[in-house]
């Protein structure tokens, strides 16, 4: 058969029909203002199979979120995550063909969507379901650990500028335990008689191939963002005082080379000779 | 490449260490375009030991835009990382005005449409430095405006571009059977050259609509019907590395295997009957 055998002839045009248009452009337009809007009628949403997209489109981005956001979706359940889940999609959609990476904006809508205003956590705990994706999925790097840093000569230990490693997320709350409500349900745990209702920050990194987390104090948060702006070991010590004055020091940077929290980009982890 | 499975987290170690004969294994592009971490090395695992297959949802070739940057140059990085042995997409779109929907969408198959996804292919195969294969999705929606049937214009585009096809017989089915055609007219016509996989899924009613409305929800074993195309299929054009796609309800490692199995023995027959080398 050729090709010109192939060609069929079908240029007929419904008219009045929203989603029949003369370029492929109008054509996307239309049914992608359909997919997400129920009340839009063509002839091709009146077909009972236009369903079949929005139930697919509307419901793979939820089951997205769903994966994305389990503490989340323990915290609230399944039929209350989906419904509000399902009100995030329509108003912003994925903008990346990426499903693991949908959801950037998710915490912030928490934060605004009415009825989770009795759940003042939950935004937050969001925010970090949202970190441990950003730390699963950034770039590898090796850290530093406290033999490489005990290793170096004191004019070395002056000029160092340690960096946070490339997976390492972290984020401090001021009011509310949110790193022990997230842990406690990213675990699936039942906890909460144990959190004791003040603020706290929350590490997460990746050790190769796990992401781990652990409950950070201001000071090693202070300490962090320090590094992540590029001050020299001793300003970022200073930092980490600034914020809790009778801070040990030595024990906040023990414990972030102990998370894999560090790298030092400049040394590449060579050995003083 | 004889049959290969979709993979699956859950099988990764079964899937290291199956031994079957001309086993393969792809994956959704997507999920793998990520800076570092353990989506990449368990790809490092995978490809140490078998052939590795990547096929791409959401690159848009139908989409009436050129292809989005970021997303080609993380896909190209990709293919450089894994050097995938079949690189596919689909022909369909689902990025529009910078929105991406999990869906495979459909569209007229009009001149104007043609210009742009030749323009698409061209960009994707020219970014990877490969041929790819496009693949004919599933059909739902009876749709004005075609100028050519999906035959006609995937010849079309094997012509203008040099790219290949990967067909996938449940979609064939599911698209008949929702379209009223005959599928197994649909697979005679099919270009035999340019077939470089075939996919096999299985399929389900729609809970509303009932056997009026099938749908591609690759949760269930591969139908009879299904399997009966494919065998008349690779009967008229040999064997080709066929997938089993299994993405909701997935069974045991070795149960998806007795389903690669049943494709690996109609290829091994096709291919000795025809001295094909498998």
């Amino acid at each position: 058969m050729s090709d010109s055998d192939d060609r069929v002839v079908s240029r007929c045009r419904t008219f009045g029909a929203a989603l029949v248009t003369d370029s492929l452009a109008g054509f996307q337009s239309s049914f992608v203002k359909a997919l997400f809007d129920q009340e839009t009628k063509s002839t091709l949403t009146t077909q009972p199979a236009f369903a079949v997209y929005r139930n697919t489109v509307i419901g793979g981005c939820v089951d997205a979120l769903q994966a994305n956001f389990p503490s989340v979706a323990r915290l609230v359940g399944t039929e209350w995550f989906r419904a509000a889940a399902a009100t995030f999609v329509r108003a912003q959609p994925p903008r990346d063909g990426r499903l693991l990476m949908y959801g950037e904006t998710f915490a912030d809508f928490i934060a605004g969507f009415e009825p989770a205003r009795d759940l003042p956590y939950l935004a937050d705990v969001a925010r970090l379901d949202r970190l441990w994706i950003e730390a699963h999925v950034a770039e590898d790097a090796t850290a530093v650990d406290s033999a490489w840093l005990a290793s170096l000569l004191p004019a070395q230990l002056g000029a160092l500028r340690l960096r946070p490693h490339p997976a390492a997320r972290w984020c401090l709350f001021d009011d509310l335990p949110i790193y022990s409500i997230w842990a406690s349900n990213r675990l699936g745990m039942e906890t909460h008689d144990e959190i004791v209702w003040q603020g706290e920050g929350a590490l997460l990194t990746r050790s190769v191939d796990v992401v781990g987390w652990q409950a950070l104090d201001f000071s090693g948060g202070a300490f962090l963002d320090a590094c992540a702006e590029g001050c020299l070991l001793a300003e970022a010590a200073g930092a980490a005082l600034g914020v809790q004055p009778d801070v040990d020091v030595a024990a906040v940077l023990s414990r972030l080379l102990s998370a894999g929290a560090l790298i030092c980009p400049s040394s590449n982890q060579e050995r003083p000779a | 490449m004889l049959s290969g499975l979709g993979l699956k987290p859950e099988h990764h170690d079964a899937a290291l260490a199956c031994r079957s004969e001309g086993m393969w294994f792809e994956v959704h592009a997507e999920n793998y375009l990520v800076a570092g971490g353990p989506r990449l090395r368990l790809l490092e695992t995978i490809r140490a030991v078998h052939p590795l297959s990547l096929h791409g949802v959401s690159l848009s070739l139908a989409g009436d835009a050129p292809l989005h940057p970021a997303h080609l140059k993380r896909l190209s990085t990709l293919v450089r990382q894994v050097e995938p042995v079949l690189v596919s997409e689909h022909l369909a779109w689902s990025a529009w005005n910078g929105i991406n929907v999990p869906d495979l969408l459909p569209f007229p198959r009009s001149k104007d449409a043609l210009r742009r996804i030749v323009s698409n292919i061209d960009q994707m195969q020219s970014t990877l430095g490969r041929c790819v294969a496009i693949e004919n999705p599933s059909h739902y929606l009876r749709i004005d405006g075609h100028e050519w049937d999906e035959i006609g214009f995937l010849k079309e585009l094997v012509r203008r571009t040099g790219c290949g096809l990967l067909l996938d017989v449940n979609n064939v089915y599911v698209s008949s059977r929702n379209l009223g055609f005959d599928a197994c007219a649909y697979l005679d016509r099919f270009p035999a050259e340019s077939v470089m996989e075939i996919h096999l899924a299985g399929h389900t009613v729609d809970p509303a609509l009932g056997e009026s409305l099938l749908i591609d929800s690759h949760d269930a074993p591969i139908a009879p019907e299904v399997w009966g195309l494919y065998r008349h299929l690779v009967e008229r054009i040999g064997a080709r590395p066929t997938l089993i796609e299994r993405d909701g309800n997935v069974p045991t490692f070795n149960a998806l295997l007795g389903e690669c199995q049943i494709a690996t023995t109609e290829l091994c027959r096709v291919a000795e009957r025809s001295g094909q080398p498998s």
